[in-house]
């Protein structure tokens, strides 16, 4: 925007009483909490520093519905890893903290693909709110966090066969490089990324499970293969608890 | 006596806050704080060293692939096979870094800093055929304005037909930015948060299919910026040419080099570079770099002071929010004890000292066009001007550097994780001088420090007093209207400064257009 300072705050704070209940606030990082959530300000009030968590819950008090952009809005993400230095909670979690109950769409990503917010917000627009069903257990649009990449992946073949990739620029699956596409949940084989022009495995890099609540601690090391996964049924396995179609 | 505030300050990435106290119209006093810590040093720690690349890529979104070559280069001399990178994997990660780079100017110049000079708005008077300025126009004509006001106000001097045109281009950029992000993901697998860069190498294997798609990418960004970047920034130059004579800052400038030409030396500092490593002050004569002379301040941070005055190799992040006297989350990078300032204007600079022949061509020819000096360099259309060379000198290199290829070659170098061992990645990212560190233990990171060029040239005064770049070039500036302090957010923006990676660092408070408080 043009403006700067005090423009920049009024507007936010303006838009939130003129259409109150009428707007959706969309959250972009994790919210630092500890020592009195002093790692993160937005503007100024009163010559004194409003701290994001302040801002957050402000916001969200009046909104229609919120929307958490990003894995660090979502679940926490990189700021929230171990030793998580900074006390950052997703969006979910203030809300839960504060009392607000609103609905909240999650959609992660690291960075989420353009595609999945403006789908999402478009279809907000066109249909309203998504519907519980159309959403899936970490709150993200089943149709774009549907499939697992593992279901879609180009490579697959190689996998079903047993052929591993041994280091970067080799034929086969990357499994074995640590590629987390058997347990991620997103549709990046089929979209790709920059206008269809690529993707991490099409420039022979192994997924790091961006989309997933467990990045980035339990999806880490980027580049170890993954532990604790029934390979057969690696679907089943993560779905479980939930019907599969 | 009157304090202007500016929080946040916008168009930039990150939270950077700005506070200058002016007397009789002249600013006194300025500090530059940043206001967003989140850590990252600390959670590097314990962690496979490897991962260092995909999370320091994560300070920001802006440019994660500068930070993706600065990891790999110190992953690469920590596990000892710096000079062992095969020239494919050495080239394309030029590629990637190159076309990152270029994108980024652009985007600077037209979606960050050209609101400050081009009046948007007269958009509304266009009666022209362009489909893009009709449909600014219509946007405009439903009563939206946002996100072009509020704004500052009253000196806006180009043209209505020149701002008409700066608003067409405005919206061509983002087509070319978004062209120049395919070149990267061609590479890299995807924009922003690459995955092809990896200590080694690169993972993608070069075909000529990848090349001819790149080149033909390359040939829209080479027309862009030779026949609209770099024609817009003389223009607004032509119309502010006040803005060579203000923000001219500590006139020390400091240039890791980048872009590797050849992959033998395993010191980054002799390494044969595009850009030089190196030094340069007003006289404009060259220095060459010698790393050790890099220190960390923080009496003005809020870290504990005992962490004062390290080397970055050694350095250490222990935050202490209370801390009397500080007031910024961002450190003072010191060279050889004094303020330096880093970016385009350094390696711009840095490279005419060193005798150039291809850039001192260049600068020599901007300069002419306004019958100035080198001297014009140090000043607030002296780093537009920078920026906009130092983008045709890259996209140029690239387009030899693409050819070098060998399809069918290897690209990556085989490895193992040192049980211990230290490293060093330097490099510059479109903003400037860019460094990481690292020290491995038990084949794990024990620490790990990044200092990012806006931590050199937003830092608030180190521990002898001294204020950091952006403080020095606010200080002593004229404020023609307090109410609008168009100088000090374009002197501040001429340094395309970006707070997410600088916090380790942000505010003048305006009311409805353009008046602004003054405490």
């Amino acid at each position: 925007m043009a403006g700067a300072g005090e423009l920049a705050i009024e507007v936010l704070e303006e838009t939130a009483k003129e259409k109150k209940d009428g707007y959706i606030l969309v959250v972009e990082g994790a919210i630092p909490t500890a020592t009195d959530a002093v790692y993160g300000a937005i503007g100024e009030r009163d010559g004194k520093p409003v701290s994001m968590e302040e801002r957050v819950a402000e916001l969200a008090q009046d909104a229609q519905a919120i929307l958490a952009i990003g894995t660090c809005a979502s679940f926490g993400g990189i700021p929230a890893a171990a030793p998580n230095p900074t006390g950052c909670q997703p969006v979910s979690k203030i809300l839960e903290a504060k009392g607000i109950n609103k609905p909240l769409v999650n959609i992660p990503g690291c960075p989420p693909h353009p595609d999945w917010f403006v789908g999402t917000v478009a279809s907000i627009i066109l249909n309203g709110l998504p519907k519980a069903e159309e959403l899936d257990d970490n709150l993200r649009p089943l149709a774009f966090y549907g499939k697992l990449i593992h279901e879609n992946c180009p490579r697959r073949a190689y996998f079903d066969e047993g052929k591993f990739a041994k280091k970067p620029g080799d034929e086969g699956c990357l499994y074995e490089l640590g590629c987390k596409g058997p347990i991620t949940y997103a549709d990046c084989p089929l979209r790709r990324w920059n206008n269809g022009t690529n993707w991490v495995i099409g420039a022979g890099a192994p997924c790091n499970g961006c989309t997933q609540p467990e990045f980035p601690d339990l999806v880490a090391p980027f580049y170890e293969k993954l532990v604790d996964v029934e390979l057969p049924t690696i679907g089943a396995y993560w779905e479980s608890g939930r019907e599969k179609n | 006596m009157s304090k202007i505030v500016i929080d946040p300050v916008t168009r930039i990435e990150g939270h950077l806050k700005i506070e200058a106290v002016v007397e009789d119209g002249v600013v006194k006093e300025a500090r530059s704080s940043g206001v967003l810590f989140r850590g990252l040093e600390l959670i590097l720690r314990g962690r496979d060293p490897r991962d260092a690349q995909v999370i320091t890529q994560r300070i920001c979104g802006v440019c994660p692939q500068s930070h993706a070559i600065a990891a790999t280069l110190n992953l690469d001399s920590a596990f000892g096979i710096g000079d062992r990178i095969p020239d494919n994997g050495r080239i394309i990660r030029n590629l990637i870094q190159g076309a990152h780079v270029v994108q980024d100017h652009i985007l600077h110049f037209y979606h960050l800093a050209a609101l400050d000079y081009v009046d948007i708005t007269d958009v509304a008077k266009y009666e022209g055929k362009d489909s893009d300025l009709n449909s600014i126009k219509d946007f405009c004509s439903r009563g939206v304005l946002d996100p072009f006001v509020p704004r500052y106000e009253g000196d806006y001097r180009l043209p209505a037909e020149i701002n008409q045109q700066a608003a067409a281009h405005y919206v061509k950029a983002f087509e070319v930015r978004r062209i120049g992000h395919e070149m990267v993901s061609i590479f890299s697998g995807k924009v922003p948060h690459s995955v092809g860069v990896v200590p080694g190498g690169v993972t993608a294997a070069p075909t000529v299919d990848m090349i001819t798609s790149f080149l033909w990418k390359l040939r829209t960004l080479q027309d862009f910026i030779d026949n609209v970047y770099i024609p817009d920034v003389l223009a607004v130059a032509g119309a502010y040419p006040d803005y060579f004579e203000i923000g001219a800052g500590c006139k020390n400038l400091l240039s890791y080099g980048a872009y590797d030409l050849d992959g033998k030396d395993s010191d980054l500092t002799r390494r044969k570079r595009l850009f030089k490593q190196g030094t340069t002050s007003a006289d404009l004569k060259f220095g060459g770099l010698d790393i050790t002379r890099i220190t960390e301040d923080v009496r003005h941070s809020w870290y504990e002071y005992s962490s004062s005055g390290r080397h970055p190799s050694d350095g250490e992040t222990k935050p202490e929010y209370s801390k009397q006297g500080a007031y910024s989350w961002i450190k003072s990078p010191r060279y050889d004890g004094k303020v330096h300032e880093v970016g385009p204007i350094a390696r711009v600079a840095v490279d005419y000292a060193h005798g150039e022949p291809e850039m001192k061509k260049l600068v020599d020819w901007a300069l002419a066009e306004f019958k100035a000096s080198p001297s014009f360099l140090f000043s607030v259309l002296g780093r537009h001007l920078a920026r906009a060379l130092s983008a045709k000198y890259i996209a140029d290199s690239i387009e030899k550097w693409l050819l070098e290829l060998k399809p069918g070659e290897p690209t990556f170098a085989e490895y193992t994780i040192p049980d211990e061992g230290r490293g060093m990645g330097i490099t510059e990212a479109a903003r400037g001088a860019l460094g990481h560190w690292i020290e491995i233990k038990e084949k794990k990171i024990a620490n790990y420090q990044c200092v990012v060029p806006t931590t050199w040239n937003a830092s608030p005064k180190d521990d002898g007093g001294n204020p950091g770049p952006i403080e020095q070039a606010i200080i002593g500036t004229k404020i023609r209207d307090e109410g609008n302090p168009f100088e000090i957010v374009r002197i501040v923006r001429s340094f395309d400064p970006c707070l997410a990676c600088a916090v380790h660092l942000l505010t003048p408070k305006a009311r409805d257009l353009g008046q602004f408080r003054v405490v």
